[in-house]
């Protein structure tokens, strides 16, 4: 059963395309991942699924219901959490959670159960103003008031953004829990690390959607045999790399350069004495399986 | 009811935590009334005067310490030359001069008219015309009072009576005005701002997201504003009574519906605003620019609008402010009912509902 399905959804801001043609659907209790730089459409195409924006064309429904036709029921099942922090700084964390409950046609008390957990970290502050809190804790209450009305569809636009890595990493644990409580998640994300915290994720890039699958498949589905190298003088390495016309495609991924070759069989000692008559020294060479950035990089280029 | 319960009080906290906001709400309508009844006054009060006697006979001498006697007139010195004189308008130190010429006792007695010279800065012109309307009528008294005696033929005296307000006193004239600028700037301002808040802080998102319907987003968000506006109505009305002694002389209730009314024009506004601009700063300058600018020049409050160019005098009509001025005017110094200010009522509530439709219909229930 779909949670929500997205068909040939365009979207133009003053004649520049933000989302072009895009089309997935999510399945229910699924975490669903829009992985893509900044300026890729997935705030535009989360604003459409919140009912915020009409698509200039195609059509989408959440729960079954259309986003342009029925956005009043759409509004009553949804939770949201957008980009930037949107709470009322100067109400504390409690009047926060309480205001949005009862806009929302709830109590807290109705629905502790699902932000219990979460509520916890930051209850031993709820007199506190949102305005003064960490950006973690921020973070936690506008996931705590999104869901405090049992939302049967959770929106989260980039919310580990400007969170620390401790943070990002509790985050996508109560996330997690979420699913447990079958609350179908969208989740929009710019860290490719996070995608395989996702059961399915769309890679997207200027608007359009370059893949659409589990992280496992999209990994899997790595043409080449990649191979991670680091050398002593790493900005000769790279240099010497984008050059050698045995290399398909090489880029820096932290401190090791992500290389496929031509030929697919390469012999891995070739390689070494061939960075080794260049110069470079301390060579350290070895195969690797693909991640979500690899085959990002590699969807991009074709 | 709940949802709006909850609303309203968030935006009470909003005001309440926010001392610039708290001290503009309350601390702008008593500063203002405050400075336009104390310091602003078209009364003149202490005008720096010369005289310049060449007579110095009977006649004079009473005319002069008559003069000096006023409240309105500071006598500063007499000079005795004409030289004295221009060097004492050219320093600026002074703002009026009478001169007696010589003989002037001797040309009223034997002549039965005499002449003396009053000579005003006119610089600024309606100083100048109050002060020598002063002296004029000085010098008036003074001739009535010598002529008790003698029968003169043919006489007509003005009987002249100041309606509604017999001393000419500033204050009932801008009590209305105050009220009207206070309730612009505070209403119109304040609901656009914090609209205006919940887009650029991000909060409009969620609350489009939620169940609330927009009209319940507006009325709530409105609401407080409304009850704040009728504090600050009846602080500005305690002051006017107590400090500045213009009480209401009319039906207290009937003022209080009338502001209501011209509170929810002032609303309807802010809300237009908020819904064409994005950014705080811009709503206010439009605010201020827009409301506050009409407010003074148009309502009738320090420029009377008969003495305008006939443009200004039609662009004046679309100005609310005018139409309730008007209506405070009438209740509060005449003391007159509603059958007094039924026109203008009329004119107010077409104008709120045309406003009020206007930002309902303009409301967007989605983003952009």
């Amino acid at each position: 059963m779909e949670a929500l399905q997205i068909q040939h959804i365009s979207k133009h801001y003053n004649g520049k395309t933000a989302v072009n043609d895009v089309s997935f659907s999510v399945s229910k209790g699924e975490i669903f991942g829009l992985i893509g730089p900044d300026g890729a459409g997935k705030t535009t195409i989360l604003r459409v699924l919140t009912t915020l924006l009409l698509p200039d064309r195609g059509s989408a429904t959440v729960d079954g219901l259309d986003v342009v036709n029925d956005y009043k029921q759409i509004r009553n099942r949804i939770g949201y959490m957008p980009g930037r922090f949107s709470l009322y700084p100067d109400l504390s964390i409690e009047e926060n959670l309480n205001f949005f409950a009862t806009v929302f046609n709830t109590t807290v008390e109705e629905n502790y159960h699902l932000i219990k957990d979460i509520y916890v970290q930051i209850e031993p502050f709820k007199k506190r103003r949102a305005g003064k809190l960490s950006g973690g804790m921020k973070q936690k209450l506008a996931l705590c008031c999104a869901l405090i009305h049992k939302p049967v569809v959770l929106f989260l636009d980039e919310p580990t953004t400007g969170v620390d890595p401790v943070s990002r990493k509790e985050f996508w644990e109560m996330l997690k829990q979420l699913k447990q409580q079958q609350i179908t998640i969208v989740v929009s994300t710019p860290y490719m690390d996070e995608a395989n915290l996702c059961d399915r994720i769309a890679l997207i890039q200027n608007g359009k959607l370059l893949s659409v699958d589990t992280p496992e498949n999209i990994t899997g589905s790595y043409p080449d045999t990649l191979y991670a190298i680091k050398a002593g003088n790493m900005h000769h390495l790279l240099k010497l790399l984008s050059t050698w016309d045995a290399v398909l495609s090489s880029h820096a991924f932290g401190e090791f350069a992500h290389v496929s070759f031509t030929n697919s069989n390469i012999n891995e000692a070739e390689v070494i004495s061939h960075l080794q008559q260049q110069g470079l020294e301390n060579i350290d060479l070895k195969k690797i399986t693909a991640t979500i950035e690899d085959s990002f990089i590699n969807l991009l280029n074709n | 009811m709940k949802q709006f319960l909850i609303f309203v009080k968030k935006e009470f906290a909003h005001v309440l935590r926010d001392r610039k906001t708290l001290l503009i709400l309350f601390g702008m309508p008593i500063a203002q009334i405050l400075i336009f009844g104390f310091a602003l006054s078209n009364e003149v009060k202490n005008a720096r005067i010369v005289v310049m006697d060449q007579a110095k006979d009977d006649a004079s001498r009473n005319i002069i310490a008559r003069i000096a006697s006023s409240h309105n007139f500071e006598l500063v010195h007499t000079v005795n030359n004409r030289r004295q004189l221009q060097a004492a308008f050219k320093s600026g130190t002074i703002k009026l001069a009478v001169i007696f010429p010589a003989n002037f006792n001797a040309d009223l007695l034997h002549q039965n008219k005499a002449q003396l010279q009053v000579i005003a800065d006119a610089s600024d012109p309606n100083y100048a015309t109050t002060v020598t309307n002063y002296v004029s009528s000085i010098v008036q008294d003074y001739s009535a009072e010598i002529n008790e005696q003698t029968v003169i033929p043919y006489r007509i005296i003005p009987q002249i009576r100041m309606l509604y307000n017999p001393q000419l006193k500033g204050a009932p004239s801008f009590v209305p005005g105050v009220m009207a600028l206070v309730l612009m700037l505070v209403c119109v301002m304040m609901t656009a701002i914090s609209i205006v808040k919940e887009k650029e802080t991000g909060t409009m998102e969620i609350l489009l997201v939620s169940p609330m319907s927009p009209l319940m987003i507006i009325i709530s968000k409105a609401a407080p504003y409304l009850l704040l506006s009728l504090i600050n109505l009846t602080s500005i009305l305690l002051l006017s009574t107590f400090v500045l002694d213009v009480p209401v002389k009319g039906s207290l209730l009937l003022l209080f519906a009338e502001s209501t009314l011209f509170i929810i024009t002032c609303l309807s506004l802010g809300i237009f605003i908020s819904i064409k601009t994005s950014s705080q700063q811009v709503a206010m300058l439009i605010s201020l620019m827009g409301m506050m600018l009409p407010t003074i020049l148009f309502s009738g409050f320090m420029f009377p609008i008969e003495n305008m160019p006939l443009p200004l005098q039609l662009i004046s009509n679309i100005v609310p402010s005018k139409w309730y001025y008007i209506i405070v005017k009438t209740i509060m110094i005449k003391g007159l009912g509603f059958t007094a200010i039924w026109k203008e009522t009329l004119i107010l509530t077409g104008t709120t509902l045309a406003l009020l439709a206007i930002s309902l219909k303009s409301f967007k229930i989605r983003l952009s």
